[in-house]
């Protein structure tokens, strides 16, 4: 397929996709319209994870940490300088979490596979005891709330996100952030770390200061995770230790293997599948009881199909929903 | 100052106490990796079923040592299961997917459980009450023989490993795993035995530990990561190196729980891991390689 | 190249076996026999698929098409283990000795199957250490600590404990002294006397003509001739084609 067909084909679905993600909260009731909305957020972060996961060679247990800082960094802004300002919001969350990614980037990355994931697993813990037992600053196990600030220049112009708008702008951001990542992983700097991943002793042998180029990549992913925090923190109004549990890190890579690692957009599909299959089977016990009057199978746990699915998928499936199509969406 | 003597000891003994429990159950977790080089995040599950294992046979039979017998068989039992069916599949894998398998696993655990038992906390009896008094407290029995139970247990893994036929197994296996094939050792089956003596001996611990605290079904996570916290630190793979890892944080916790609380603890140990990572990345126990 | 005449059914026939690593395509059809009690040479250059035709019939590498027969039953595909238990015994290349156990542990590897009376073991043992007095006097030691010629004998013991009917010994007198090598033919020596068959994957010529029956000459992955040993001399145009410079 020659280079052109190939980009018009990749473009053409590129903006239908945006397309079909703009008109849906028109005729989505709220509760999905949010839910589409958390899927993106969801997505982001999974996608900021691919950056080490599929294109480093960098398993990563920690973005949880990332998450975390960018939504209570937000957080900070929002409840601490008044008016509440997005942009500030946004910068003080990306501060945060650039600061985590540099404290994890600088221990972790001399270290090999299972140590590195270990490790980050382990300093994503680090920073949630921190938070959870720091009340007087992060609000300790209640976390923190505060009101959404309006889009616009404070002071000048605002005007209040609605849950449609609020939708367009976190599209926005995360299409944009595709836009950018997808540039880097074609860059010079993107192949240096796919050689990384392929060989990282011959990378090293040809002279590239392999230990730097996996710093920038912790970093590059760390600041996206944390903007995802902010968008989060912005479409709940409240931040919580909960989202720095390792267990969210655990999440965001099984959205990476079950949409299919290297791809980019593979994670947005897979957070998409993951959160649609917990959504539906978490409705679908209650209704199934319902209809057959079978009462213990309300409270069936939808979690345990979801992870025997997710087994299943690492055994049969590990190149996840979108694999087969990774070098081409690659290219 | 005045160094309060009585505090510290008492914090030496609940020290050594903890790490035994904790030594028991990274054991099992640096044998899986070391041999099998898989990093089992279900292993604080398993942990979890014992002592519900134990919950539920103590409440039908009343007899806390049969109880601590039947969970360790089960879910040894139900280790060897779920890594011929989800881990074997996996052999030759790249080892993410093998971490992912077990964090699948945990999560499956984790809400069978919360389904199975409630969120209420259980309350497993001690065998036998009594108390000696160290110093100002009443320090029950029970928990000196936590730490000689675990003690013998470890004792028992390292005479199995050493001198039986199947200690041999293992230890060539984990050596030269082909070479070990070559030789007639049937490596998909040690695999599947160690899995389940890695489970069976979290699962003892579980029901072991869990006279001190509540039995509920979050009460793996914790321990999964003190677990990892000191296989990387004693040395992944190293027997003895996770045991004095464990009893060295411990007692490192302990200490620390008389000016911090409990569950900022945990920094100290983070604190003693990054520091091993920087500066004796093999392990803490274990002389750099050259 | 068909299978050469053997008198009876072989003890092990390699015929049409094709083997990948990865993309490089080692073996190109590789067909063999070794008949019961026989001693048989393979020769040829370095990386023609010597090595990889014996770790083929141990399965420690998959072929990916072609048959491997041993007594009669089809064998390919089979997991290691098993084939050491019904009786074929592989001593690698790098002699490859569980350093860290002792040297009778590594023994023991081989010696502690179901089916073995504790006399037989001992019967076993006691025949071996006077074939190898060294390893008697070692025991006790850790493998990595032994030498070269040491670590040879304990792989070649190790594999004498299965009771093997055949044994793959490749390139035993590699980096041995010249006493060495003299012992190594001996012990080729007894084990044919004891019925032991040996596909022997060697370049010291000499003691490849002066042990085997018959010899097999490898090149480009696959048999291209064969021959009787005693028709060989040491110079004979045949051994310069496959294995000059």
């Amino acid at each position: 397929m020659s280079l052109s067909r190939h980009a018009s084909i990749y473009w053409t679905g590129f903006a239908v996709a945006i397309v079909l993600l703009i008109l849906a909260p028109l005729v989505l009731p709220e509760f999905w319209r949010r839910f589409l909305t958390e899927i993106l957020i969801w997505g982001l972060l999974a996608m900021s994870s691919d950056i080490l996961i599929g294109y480093t060679g960098m398993v990563s247990f920690g973005h949880s940490a990332f998450f975390g800082l960018g939504m209570y960094g937000a957080a900070a802004a929002l409840l601490m300088v008044k008016p509440p300002n997005l942009w500030l919001a946004i910068v003080y969350g990306l501060a945060g979490s650039a600061a985590v990614a540099l404290f994890v980037a600088y221990f972790s990355t001399r270290l090999r596979d299972i140590y590195f994931a270990i490790t980050t697993l382990i300093f994503s813990q680090i920073f949630y005891v921190i938070i959870f037992t720091w009340t007087e600053v992060t609000g300790g196990e209640n976390g923190l709330a505060f009101s959404r600030p309006g889009f616009g220049i404070p002071g000048l112009w605002t005007t209040p996100f609605t849950s449609t708008t609020l939708h367009w702008f976190v599209l926005a951001v995360v299409a944009a952030a595709y836009l950018l990542l997808r540039r880097l992983t074609q860059s010079p700097f993107g192949m240096v770390l796919q050689s990384i991943r392929e060989n990282e002793a011959r990378t090293r042998a040809i002279g590239y200061p392999v230990e730097r180029y996996k710093m920038v990549a912790v970093m590059v992913s760390g600041l996206f995770a944390g903007l995802a925090g902010v968008l989060y923190a912005l479409q709940n109004r409240f931040a919580a230790p909960d989202f720095v549990y390792f267990v969210v890190s655990g999440e965001v890579v099984i959205f990476n293997v079950m949409g299919g690692i290297g791809t980019l957009v593979g994670p947005i599909v897979g957070a998409g599948f993951f959160l649609g299959l917990r959504e539906g089977l978490s409705r679908l016990f209650p209704f199934l009881a319902a209809t057959f009057n079978l009462p213990y199978l309300a409270e069936f746990p939808y979690l345990v199909p979801v992870g025997i699915i997710f087994i299943a998928m690492v055994i049969f499936m590990p190149q996840g929903l979108l694999g087969f199509a990774k070098r081409w969406l690659n290219r | 100052m005045d160094i309060p003597w009585d505090i510290i000891i008492i914090q030496t003994v609940n020290g050594i106490v903890t790490g035994m429990i904790l030594a028991l159950v990274a054991s099992g977790l640096t044998l899986i990796f070391g041999i099998m080089d898989v990093v089992n995040f279900a292993h604080g599950e398993l942990f979890m079923l014992g002592a519900y294992m134990g919950v539920v046979t103590l409440a039908t039979t009343g007899n806390f040592w049969l109880a601590l017998v039947v969970a360790t068989v089960i879910i040894a039992a139900l280790g060897a299961a779920l890594q011929v069916v989800t881990l074997r599949p996996l052999l030759g894998r790249d080892p993410l997917y093998t971490i992912l398998a077990t964090f699948g696993i945990s999560l499956v655990l984790q809400n069978y459980a919360l389904w199975q038992f409630g969120p209420v906390a259980r309350k497993i009896q001690e065998p036998f009450s009594g108390q000696f008094t160290l110093f100002y407290l009443q320090y029950p029995w029970y928990r000196l023989l936590i730490a000689v139970l675990s003690a013998a247990m470890i004792g028992g893994l390292y005479l199995f490993l050493k001198y039986g036929r199947y200690g041999v197994w293992i230890r060539a296996t984990t050596q030269d795993r082909v070479m070990a094939q070559a030789m007639g050792i049937p490596v998909p089956w040690v695999h599947t035995g160690v899995f389940a003596l890695g489970a069976g001996m979290a699962a003892a611990s579980g029901v072991l530990f869990g006279p001190l605290v509540g039995v509920n079904h979050a009460m793996g996570l914790d321990w999964v990561l003190k677990a990892f916290i000191v296989v990387v630190v004693g040395g992944m793979g190293n027997l003895g190196g996770s045991i004095a890892a464990s009893i060295f944080l411990s007692l490192l916790e302990a200490y620390a729980s008389i000016w911090v609380s409990p569950s900022q603890a945990i920094i100290v140990s983070s604190v003693v891991l990054i520091l091993t990572l920087l500066f004796r990345p093999t392990g803490l126990f274990v002389p750099t390689p050259k | 190249m068909n299978p050469p005449e053997v008198s009876a059914q072989p003890l092990i026939s390699v015929e049409g076996v094709h083997t990948y690593y990865g993309k490089s395509h080692i073996l190109n059809g590789v067909s063999l026999a070794v008949g019961r009690g026989e001693v048989v040479g393979l020769i040829g250059r370095n990386g023609v698929g010597k090595s990889t035709t014996l770790k083929t019939i141990m399965g420690l590498v998959n072929a990916s098409a072609g048959r491997i027969s041993y007594d009669g039953r089809l064998i390919s595909g089979l997991p290691s283990h098993k084939l050491a238990r019904i009786g074929i015994a592989y001593v690698p290349e790098d002699r490859r000795i569980f350093k860290l156990l002792t040297v009778m542990e590594n023994l023991r590897t081989g010696l502690d199957r179901d089916g073995v009376s504790e006399l037989r073991k001992k019967e076993l043992l006691e025949k071996m250490f006077a074939y190898f007095p060294r390893l008697a006097e070692r025991r006790g030691q850790a493998g990595g600590t032994l030498s070269g010629g040491e670590q040879q004998m304990l792989a070649i013991g190790r594999a004498m404990m299965l009771e093997p009917k055949i044994i793959l010994l490749d390139e035993p007198t590699e980096g041995l002294m010249p006493r060495m090598v003299s012992q190594i033919r001996e012990i080729i020596e007894v084990l044919h006397r004891d019925g032991v068959a040996i596909l022997l994957v060697e370049q010291n010529v000499p003691l490849t003509l002066a042990a085997s029956q018959r010899v097999y000459f490898m090149e480009k992955g696959a048999v291209q001739h064969h021959a009787a040993a005693s028709d060989l001399t040491v110079d004979h145009p045949i051994i310069h084609k496959y294995l000059g410079v």
